[in-house]
């Protein structure tokens, strides 16, 4: 079930770089949350402080809160948490030494669960909600690394999903894709959106406008603006917002 | 474009290529004449008995090297079953810690443990482990060997376990694995091929390790009757026979060579095929 | 930062100026042909419309291309829906002064019915209001809109006032009814082209602020047209 994640005054520093500034902001739960902004913006970052992916780089700090469905993820495990708020990223990265059903249920096997029926249904069920299933249910023993672009990402969108999470952090995950591949994975968001809480970064404001309910954009560290995406797109209310979406930036 | 240029540069082209041949063979035939010369001198001395007698007593024709075959094999065993675990581990985590001093000073250590000549190892292993046992073992010799096979393997595997992508653990990592499951179910699989090759590099090298063998596994002209026992090794057999004044065991200590080196190609290849059989990170 | 969009938006703007400019002139001739009795004046508005038609054309296309290659968003793409709108207000004009020119035609050949004084006012007025419209446009002024909304009233009063006035010729001489109708006629082309001239004003204050205040269900309510839902009012 998808969980809402409120985030309060959240700043974010790599070393002595002040990367995101008291950001605030609260994704409902369920739809999609796009995130836009210029490069170095922060919105990488953003979202690798809710999963605590960002502490994993030596010298990262942050203080603030994230709750996810009321709980504060910074009190908690961080192993504990990465399995309720999985991610994808920008360049598929399957595991290569392993077959395309060790790929889809990795996240359960090394976690323990030997039993072959549970991880057969569980791959099937990740590949089937990937779109993946028709594709490869005759090659489950291929190498992961031996599909194409768009397929390889989403073994790792099934490698995601396979552990059942409340929420999936997608950082421009079409970025390495064409179009054919990219038409594909934000069908697939679509439909993946009544059972998770999806935060998509993107810097393809287009796809933002297309996949997204809710927009935030993000410049230098900071939230400018946050509102549906509608609105957003249409009339903006913030000058800056208005310059960033027009392309009139620079 | 003038034709003279062309022609120029297509000669030099010619000539640069030829001396890259020529550089090549310089390369490659010590190695065929070395082959050729034990092959030549040694085959004569190669039969059924070579591989399954045990060496006769001074004086008598006839004989093997069954016990320094299969001591030396024994060697390599124990080698590996003590040098592997700690390079390989050892090299992982140079490659993974974060810290900022210690792998540093860690990896100088490999590397100064590197350059020391063999016999000294062989010292400091009489030292640590003949002195307190009394006695020369096959451990002994096993230990000494893995010793210079450590700094081998472990700069290897963190070489290797460099050259993984960050985002093959990220992709770990965010699946909620602990650090330590990302780096030895996600991250050593997928630079398996290459700690493979190092670990070659490093059986190859103590294959032939004569000296520290000296006063450790110290040798045996008969069977060893267990690992505490002094046991027998090629390159300590293939010594004694060669210094002896008999002529049959000149010709079996070429033979012996042979053996030798026939052995490490073998383990090279097993290797390689257990390496080509699943796919990992490009070597 | 310059883009060569934005070269592209402003020559769309251009042409749309030029397209409110040749429907100023359209409506003035054709009252002018009526008020100075000059048959040749109704023949250039018959000749401008057709020049008004390939603008029409040309500014579609226009934007449909942007549309269509651009992708714009927010203001970039509120101008472009604007404009299509305007455009079409602005044809619109364009075919309302026609009808009255092809009125006019028939008019002249005929002695007057009386003075006319309503007519020409609202005239002047209807062109006033497309012409601040167009102005407003350009210099993205929504006060200057508003005004040319509000002004759309007195407009409307006129037009009634005409109909009571020929009202009574008609009443009083039944031959004087079939040129009368037709300057009944006329007033009301003139009372749509304001009505069009306050669409392109509802357009500017859209395109500049992102609020959509078309009133006409307002409009029809004040004037006792329609009686508001129950529950309202």
């Amino acid at each position: 079930m998808p969980d809402s994640i409120v985030v309060k005054q959240l700043n974010a520093w790599f070393g002595e770089a002040h990367v995101l500034r008291d950001i605030d902001l609260t994704i409902a739960a369920g739809g999609v949350t796009a995130i836009i902004g210029p490069s170095g913006c922060g919105k990488s970052t953003f979202i690798r402080c809710l999963n605590r992916m960002h502490e994993v780089v030596p010298g990262a700090r942050v203080t603030g809160t994230v709750l996810l469905g009321g709980e504060d993820v910074y009190a908690w495990d961080p192993v504990l948490l990465r399995r309720r708020v999985g991610m994808v990223f920008q360049r598929a990265n399957p595991f290569p030494t392993m077959s395309v059903f060790d790929n889809a249920v990795a996240g359960l096997r090394l976690a323990g669960v030997r039993n072959r029926s549970r991880l057969a249904e569980a791959a099937e069920r990740a590949l089937r909600q990937a779109a993946l299933w028709d594709e490869v249910k005759d090659a489950l023993g291929k190498s992961g690394a031996s599909l194409s672009g768009g397929q390889q990402q989403r073994l790792c969108i099934a490698r995601a999903l396979a552990v059942e999470p409340s929420v999936l952090l997608m950082d421009e995950p079409c970025s390495a894709l064409d179009p054919i591949a990219t038409a594909q994975i934000e069908e697939l968001v679509h439909e993946l959106q009544t059972t998770l809480t999806i935060v998509i970064v993107t810097h393809n404001m287009q796809q933002a406008a297309r996949v997204s309910t809710w927009t935030g954009f993000f410049l230098l560290g900071e939230l400018i603006e946050f509102g549906v995406t509608k609105e957003l797109f249409r009339t903006p209310k913030d000058p800056r917002t208005e310059a960033y979406i027009t392309g009139r930036f620079g | 474009m003038s034709a003279g240029s062309v022609w120029r540069r297509r000669m030099t082209s010619r000539l640069l290529s030829a001396l890259a041949a020529l550089a090549t063979l310089a390369v490659i035939t010590p190695l065929f004449l070395i082959f050729g010369f034990l092959l030549y001198q040694g085959a004569a001395a190669l039969d059924l008995a070579f591989f399954t007698h045990l060496p006769k007593p001074v004086g008598e024709p006839g004989g093997g090297m069954a016990n320094a075959i299969v001591g030396s094999l024994i060697l390599l065993g124990l080698a590996a079953v003590l040098g592997l675990p700690v390079g390989i581990l050892g090299g992982m985590y140079l490659a993974e810690s974060e810290d900022r001093r210690l792998p540093g000073i860690l990896r100088f250590l490999a590397d100064v443990l590197n350059g020391v000549p063999s016999i000294v190892i062989g010292i400091f292993a009489y030292t640590v482990v003949v002195l307190p046992m009394r006695r020369f073992s096959a451990l002994a010799g096993g230990f000494a060997l893995a010793v210079i096979m450590i700094p081998i393997v472990l700069r290897a595997t963190e070489e290797m376990v460099r050259l993984v992508p960050a985002s093959l653990r990220e992709a770990g990592l965010a699946l909620g694995l602990p650090r330590w499951k990302v780096a030895l179910r996600i991250v050593l699989p997928a630079a398996r091929p290459g700690i493979v090759t190092g670990a070659m590099v490093a059986f190859a090298r103590i294959a032939g390790e004569t000296a520290p063998l000296l006063f450790t596994a110290f040798g045996n002209r008969f069977w060893h009757h267990g690992l505490d026992d002094p046991i027998a090794a090629l390159p300590l057999q293939i010594f004694a026979y060669a210094v002896a004044p008999y002529d049959d065991w000149h010709r079996q200590a070429w033979a012996g060579a042979l053996v030798l080196i026939v052995l490490v190609l073998l383990v090279s290849l097993a290797a390689r095929m257990v390496t080509r059989g699943r796919y990992g990170v490009a070597r | 930062m310059e883009r060569h969009f934005e070269a592209d938006l402003q020559a769309l703007r251009e042409r749309l100026l030029v397209m409110g400019g040749l429907a100023e002139t359209m409506i003035h001739q054709s009252v002018q042909a009526l008020v100075r009795r000059e048959e040749p004046l109704v023949q250039q508005v018959l000749a401008h419309e057709e020049e008004m038609d390939l603008l029409c054309i040309e500014i579609d296309d226009r934007c449909f291309t942007l549309l269509a290659l651009r992708q714009p968003m927010a203001s970039d793409l509120r101008f472009l829906v604007a404009a299509i709108k305007i455009n079409s207000d602005l044809e619109r004009i364009g075919d309302q002064a026609v009808s009255i020119a092809l009125r006019v035609r028939s008019l002249i050949t005929q002695p007057a019915v009386k003075p006319l004084i309503d007519i020409p006012r609202m005239a002047q007025a209807a062109q006033e209001m497309v012409r601040q419209s167009l102005d407003a446009f350009v210099r993205r002024d929504p006060d200057l809109a508003r005004t040319v909304i509000e002004a759309d009233d007195q407009v409307d009063s006129l037009r009634d006032q005409v109909f009571r006035e020929l009202l009574t010729y008609m009443m009083a001489d039944a031959e004087t009814i079939p040129r009368a109708l037709a300057l009944i006629l006329v007033s009301r082309n003139l009372e749509r082209i304001a009505d069009h001239a306050t669409n392109i004003a509802e357009d500017v204050i859209y395109i500049v602020r992102g609020e959509d205040v078309r009133e006409r269900g307002d409009k029809e309510l004040r004037k006792g047209l329609r009686r508001p839902p129950p529950g309202t009012g």
